[in-house]
């Protein structure tokens, strides 16, 4: 048996709706087009937007990395016992 | 929607990440006093760098070898990747080549679907359908991270 197909969904092919309805679900992970009708977003709108999401969350994560590396230097002993829990409890 | 189940898992999720970053990052403040760069492992990095390797790592560890693409983080980026790579040879590269799959590609997806799998770590070699499942689960830990290391930037900086 070859280890490639049993890897992919149950199916040999993989069909159009799988792909439609797996589309309308990624469609509500993505801030930009969660509140839009369904059918007025394509699936290729929603891939695009979805993969300017994940770019701008990169972004994020790297002017962060860098906030956090200035700042890592003034942190004392006592305010990050503090920040953690805070952040821990922060929703 | 997220339901209930799913809260809980992502509060857990959040709570290890939260534990995993912060401690490396506490670390890193013990290890070198002085801010820069430090020579890893024969590659030079800036302690940003640094930190956003730790962001990605310990959101990976925290999901676990549960997804696809944490695993493929983990492969990347993990310590013991690094060292094989290094010490042995042929035989470790040769498992962590990646395994050549067949993707049935649907018409219209392809141009998209591309860019996506570029972004979505270990995308390249998935189906377009664990490619989309992946992506949904990859952008909730992403967003989880971003507001973990949100929320520590404006703790430390009172």
């Amino acid at each position: 048996m070859s280890s490639r197909r049993s890897r992919q969904s149950g199916t040999s092919r993989i069909t159009d709706d799988q792909i439609i309805e797996l589309v309308s679900k990624l469609r509500q992970f993505v801030p930009e087009i969660r509140n839009r009708r369904s059918d007025k977003v394509p699936a290729s709108k929603v891939l695009q937007e979805t993969c300017n999401y994940i770019r701008s969350l990169h972004r994020e994560v790297d002017d962060l990395s860098q906030r956090l590396s200035q700042l890592l230097a003034t942190i004392d002993a006592d305010s990050e016992e503090a920040s953690i829990i805070r952040s821990l409890i922060a929703q | 929607m997220i339901s209930k189940g799913a809260t809980r898992n992502s509060n857990s999720r959040r709570i290890k990440f939260a534990r995993r970053f912060v401690s490396a990052l506490l670390h890193m403040r013990n290890q070198n006093p002085r801010p820069g760069s430090l020579s890893i492992e024969g590659s030079v990095r800036t302690r940003s760098q640094r930190i956003k390797i730790a962001a990605y790592l310990s959101m990976a560890q925290a999901v676990g070898s549960r997804r696809a693409w944490s695993r493929a983080v983990l492969s990347k980026l993990g310590s013991r990747a690094r060292r094989h790579m290094r010490r042995m040879g042929r035989s470790s590269l040769g498992s962590l080549k990646k395994k050549r799959v067949i993707r049935s590609y649907s018409p219209g997806e392809l141009g998209q679907a591309k860019k996506l799998r570029q972004l979505v770590p270990g995308g390249e070699t998935m189906d377009i359908c664990s490619l989309l499942e992946e992506t949904a689960h990859y952008i909730t830990c992403l967003a989880t991270q971003v507001k973990v290391m949100q929320t520590l930037a404006d703790n430390f900086s009172k």
